[in-house]
């Protein structure tokens, strides 16, 4: 027992001796990058990470980040949160207490960007998701910011495109009730769409739980209501099976989705079953100029895959961090008031000319910029079909 | 009408993969007396043994060496993977369950836990976090029966899992080894005395239940094919519930209840809120549980269970 005791205790101080940073008071500037590296969307993980390295490497080649005429060396700390909401709220609270980063981007889904959002402004740290469009991430939190558009307004975006593009009346919904993210857009898909073709035109809302994969109850629901189109803000893996179920059960008619659709595997598990459909995204590759034309050519290159807009979104939300920094006047090395520095140049930013378009940002940290709807094409590829702005 | 039978169809597809995973559970209680809880992770070990043997069979015929039908070509890995699978389950045996024979059941139980995290995080370690594509090796062609729809991966599906249930039921009566199962079920202590190794017929049983979730995996990959290390947590649950169901270590039970539970979990979105659908379909499945405790098919002292 005794012994036991003893051999426990000098691990720990072994342990605490050769921790890398136990000791030293390095004047580095930690990122923290809170990533699904694993678990149901690892796809959205990776492109977090080429990005961020991608961004790693201007840095490094320039010789660090410049703030008050002195260069900073940058370290990422990139965390895996599993996908879970969960381990996002550790990965936060462990980036914030032991690796004192200066501000996190990430969590990337709003499932994790949610309660994720909660410590980084319980803790004062600022921190930007690029992906997450839920409307809660950000709210009454001054230290939250996002770079993409929100889901009030990606909502009736769809609504408005189906109606236009097909004149259709009848609308079924069919979303994971137990992530934020579906389950907050089907709502405003679904308020949307009923203001428009009034109440009762959404003639099916039918849910299930993340990690279902046989949908035929439901789609078999949704069938028989009449619908006209089927919504499903889900994410691409489910995607794959929702859409090859409906053909197998009969469902001809067209299949719109969300932003949450566009990663480059969603044609590898869908194959040919999801030609011809549409969703709402940040951006298109396909047909892109200028600066994102480079950013694609370069990630592709690197990477040997044409960018998501999880990618392009994440080397926007590094540059808005990079020019919060540069601006907030000098690194005192007092964490705190970093953090709080950082947080008010974030919220000084007005205008953000990035690889996904032209952004302001309201009083809440939330960017107004455009949607694309996006075809997927025979060849499987995402085609820019037209751009629809606030 | 249509739209009850089109959920029928529905709910004996799903019921299949329920009833062959609750079967493996079911038998390695009947004879051990033990819940294997890492049986949904060898699930899971058997659909990516499975896209394996798929994509390497598809690769060397394509390479020009055999020309072979598709068909035959699932077939051959279904066949194939059973027998690769089973090793995975006479393994899992061998290391996690037999040091620990003596030990109480709740070790053994843990020890299914962690066998399962093992194999999900190897599974990690060794492809990485990317959802593989199961190979479509049947073209799917849906049939239009008077407004019901069924796809030929559906009858496929519902066919084979049928038959080795048939093939299990037939094992187990005809066959000495059979005999040695029930008799190993009907008494674990008194029956090794007699001279049946109780070693074997304990891998027996775990090989034959690691293959039967091996069939289970393709299967499921056919019908769902996007295969993921956790996928086989909540399933295994379930199909351990359906064990439960139909009375522990009973074959023709475990049949039934996996169908059963798939026909409630369908009927009940059929009938209420798809929102409520596990909330509705499982308390339905503890007020059985709370009028026959045993479950259909199993009797109340657990030293007697039939096979």
């Amino acid at each position: 027992m005794r012994k036991g005791l003893l051999f426990m205790v000098s691990c720990l101080v072994v342990g605490i001796i050769f921790s890398p940073c136990a000791w030293c008071k390095t004047k580095t500037i930690k990122v923290g990058i809170n990533a699904p590296m694993t678990g149901d969307i690892p796809k959205v993980g990776e492109g977090t990470k080429y990005a961020a390295q991608m961004w790693l490497e201007d840095i490094k080649a320039a010789g660090g980040l410049e703030v008050g005429g002195k260069k900073y060396p940058v370290e990422l700390v990139i965390e895996d949160n599993e996908a879970k909401a969960e381990s996002a709220v550790k990965v936060n609270t462990k980036m914030i207490t032991e690796d004192e980063v200066l501000v996190i981007v990430g969590p990337q889904a709003s499932k994790q960007a949610i309660p994720a959002g909660g410590i980084a402004n319980n803790y004062k740290t600022p921190m930007i998701s690029p992906w997450s469009t839920n409307p809660d991430t950000t709210e009454d939190r001054p230290f939250v910011f996002r770079g993409c558009f929100l889901d009030p307004f990606q909502g009736p975006v769809l609504a408005g495109f189906i109606k236009e593009e097909f004149g259709y009346t009848k609308a079924a919904v069919l979303y994971d009730v137990a992530s934020d993210y579906p389950k907050g857009l089907a709502e405003f898909f679904k308020e949307a769409w009923e203001k428009m073709n009034g109440a009762g035109s959404v003639v099916a809302f039918e849910s299930f739980t993340t990690k279902d994969v046989d949908f035929s109850s439901q789609l078999t629901k949704i069938i028989k209501s009449g619908a006209q189109v089927l919504f499903t803000p889900q994410y691409y893996n489910e995607v794959a099976l929702i859409v090859q179920q409906a053909h197998e059960l009969g469902w001809n008619k067209p299949i719109v989705g969300s932003d949450s659709w566009g990663s480059a595997e969603l044609i590898e598990h869908c194959g040919d079953d999801c030609d011809g459909l549409f969703f709402s995204t940040h951006y298109a590759a396909a047909g892109a100029k200028g600066a994102t034309k480079k950013f694609i050519d370069r990630y592709n290159k690197k990477c040997g895959y044409v960018p998501d807009d999880v990618g392009a979104l994440t080397w926007d939300a590094l540059h808005i961090v990079q020019k919060a920094i540069e601006s907030s006047g000098k690194i005192t090395g007092n964490i705190e008031k970093d953090r709080n520095a950082v947080r008010d140049s974030l919220a000084k930013i007005k205008e953000f000319d990035g690889i996904t378009g032209q952004m302001t940002f309201t009083e809440d940290g939330d960017p107004i910029k455009c949607a694309v709807i996006v075809k997927i094409s025979d060849k499987g590829e995402f085609e820019f079909y037209k751009s629809a702005c606030p | 009408m249509t739209f009850f039978l089109q959920n029928l169809v529905n709910a004996l597809q799903w019921g299949s993969f329920y009833a062959l995973i609750a079967l493996g559970y079911s038998m390695v209680y009947g004879i051990l007396m033990l819940f294997n809880f890492a049986h949904g992770d060898i699930f899971m070990v058997g659909a990516y043994i499975g896209f394996g043997v798929a994509t390497g069979i598809t690769a060397l015929a394509s390479m020009g060496a055999f020309a072979l039908p598709n068909w035959l070509i699932l077939v051959l890995t279904i066949i194939i993977s059973m027998f690769l699978t089973s090793f995975v389950g006479i393994l899992v045996e061998r290391i996690g369950y037999r040091p620990l024979r003596e030990a109480p059941r709740a070790s053994a139980a843990i020890t299914g836990l962690m066998i399962g995290i093992i194999l999900e995080t190897g599974n990690l370690a060794l492809l990485g976090a990317r959802r593989v594509s199961f190979p479509a090796l049947i073209k799917s062609t849906t049939y239009n029966l008077g407004g019901v729809y069924v796809t030929n991966k559906k009858i496929m599906i519902v066919g084979v899992s049928l038959m080795l249930m048939l093939g299990l039921h037939q094992f187990v009566r005809r066959t000495k080894y059979g005999m040695a199962m029930r008799a190993m079920a009907f008494d674990y202590v008194v029956v090794p005395l007699m001279g049946v190794s109780i070693n074997t017929i304990a891998a027996m049983t775990f090989a034959i239940g690691s293959a039967l979730a091996a069939a289970a995996g393709i299967l499921f990959g056919i019908a769902y094919p996007v295969l993921d290390p956790y996928m086989g947590i909540v399933f295994g649950w379930k199909a351990f519930v359906a064990a439960i169901l139909g009375g522990r270590g009973s074959i023709l039970g475990a049949t039934l209840a996996g169908f059963l539970l798939g026909f409630i979990e369908i009927f009940v979105v059929m009938i209420f809120p798809s929102t409520l659908r596990d909330l509705i379909a499982y308390s339905i499945i503890l007020l059985i549980l709370t009028f026959r405790p045993h479950g259909f098919f199993g009797e109340p002292y657990s030293a007697r269970l039939r096979l």
